[in-house]
């Protein structure tokens, strides 16, 4: 099932001379259960696209699809409501609320939909235990954490609820080589629970991670792999 | 390393000697890999074989250049439009590609680097994958974790290249001039002949 779909999408800053087109004419798709890596130079439009999937930005032309709803369709507070219920988003940078708790922030999506703090809380705990933290990590503030738990809080909060779209900007940024192959497997790993997975990256290695890798260039997308069928056939090269 | 494009991508240039083709090669490679003289006379015979490249008549100095048929032309950009496998590289064939890709008219030097970025990519991911498995014994996995960080440098290198390429303002290649003989690196071809 498409979870997200890129139609014809275009965004383009300014106008006239000075305008600048940051993304151009994307088209993409990405099902249930798929991991899409987006790589490209900066300024190739990387984080526009994510944005533009998130409906944190809208699109010049073109239309974004969530679970099969045009974004463009939508009020504002129903697009609000669409990007708590349906999206998660995890930062370079953690974004957490500092003054919450580690378990506060997973919740915060859910009780901002109107869920009580008890239940909210127990969907936390379970979400933070599923990403390897447990419930005395879940009552720290984020400066009394490090940075891998810190992320991995955030990707309790991006995927917590019926939130099956993900999208990650360069998440492992400031994380050491091995804690940020580990946030990267638990996003493999929530794709491979069904997520649809939106992967911003600069690092080949986490690419590494994905279905599919797409590359931008100049706002365009100018190559797109197929999906992975035969991991065996590399071991030919291997021997 | 493939002599066998590399001479064909320099004669995509223009007609040129044997002792013109290793020159050129060298320049082009930072001298990084010597060729010999012979090995150059020896594969321009099986291209002229192949009907790839045609000898044109000697001049007066007695030298026999080489021109590049249209066989040859489709044979070079098959090369230029394929990924290097892997398995494939016992010297390092992208560098050499790389180099003389910038420097052979008519390449889009962007699409070559594209094409291998993907290339290497994919099996990239497909080292991951195999990884991912939680059954793989350390020893696999250690070996799995060096052809991926080999399979990252070149990916990096690419991206790196790319926007070194894009920068730069490439200089059409010149055509071979007139050739002069350098009498000490002449004289054990003409021992040979």
């Amino acid at each position: 099932m498409t979870v997200l779909h890129l139609r014809g999408v275009s965004r383009v800053h300014g106008d006239g001379e000075n305008a600048v087109h940051a993304l151009v004419n994307a088209e993409l798709s990405i099902e249930s259960g798929e991991l899409v890596a987006i790589m490209g130079p900066s300024g190739s439009g990387k984080s526009t696209l994510l944005n533009l999937a998130g409906g944190l930005d809208a699109p010049t032309s073109g239309e974004v699809i969530v679970e099969g709803t045009p974004l463009s369709t939508l009020s504002k507070k129903k697009l609000a409501a669409l990007r708590r219920r349906h999206v998660g988003y995890v930062f370079q940078d953690y974004n957490l609320v500092p003054s919450l708790t580690a378990a506060e922030n997973a919740a915060l999506p859910l009780e901002l939909d109107g869920m009580g703090v008890g239940k909210a809380r127990k969907a936390a705990l379970a979400a933070l235990e599923e990403v390897g933290l447990d419930a005395q990590i879940a009552d720290r503030f984020p400066d009394e954490v490090s940075g891998g738990q810190a992320q991995r809080t955030a990707i309790a909060r991006a995927l917590i609820g019926e939130r099956r779209l993900v999208l990650a900007d360069e998440p492992t940024g400031a994380l050491d080589s091995t804690t940020g192959e580990d946030v990267l497997k638990l996003l493999r790993k929530r794709c491979d629970q069904g997520a649809a997975g939106l992967l911003v990256t600069h690092d080949a290695r986490h690419a590494g991670w994905a279905d599919r890798v797409v590359f931008l260039r100049d706002g365009r997308i100018v190559d797109s792999s197929t999906p992975l069928e035969k991991p065996e056939s590399l071991l030919e090269g291997a021997e | 390393m493939s002599v066998k494009h590399s001479l064909l991508a320099l004669l995509e240039r223009g007609p040129a000697y044997g002792y013109q083709l290793r020159a050129a090669f060298e320049s082009a490679t930072g001298s990084t890999w010597p060729l010999n003289i012979g090995q150059v006379y020896t594969t321009l015979s099986r291209l002229e074989r192949d009907e790839m490249v045609e000898a044109l008549p000697e001049n007066e100095s007695g030298q026999r250049p080489y021109r590049i048929t249209e066989a040859g032309k489709r044979h070079l950009a098959g090369w230029f439009a394929s990924p290097v496998r892997a398995a494939d590289r016992p010297r390092d064939e992208l560098t050499i590609k790389l180099a003389l890709a910038v420097t052979t008219p008519g390449v889009d030097v962007a699409d070559v680097i594209q094409r291998q970025r993907a290339a290497t990519l994919r099996t990239l991911q497909e080292y991951t994958r195999l990884k991912a498995d939680d059954s793989a014994d350390l020893a696999w996995k250690l070996v799995l974790e060096s052809m991926i960080f080999r399979a990252e440098a070149e990916i990096r290198w690419l991206d790196h290249t790319e926007a070194v390429v894009a920068r730069a303002e490439l200089p059409a290649p010149s055509p071979f001039g007139h050739y002069e003989p350098d009498p000490e690196t002449s004289a054990p071809l003409e021992e040979k002949r």
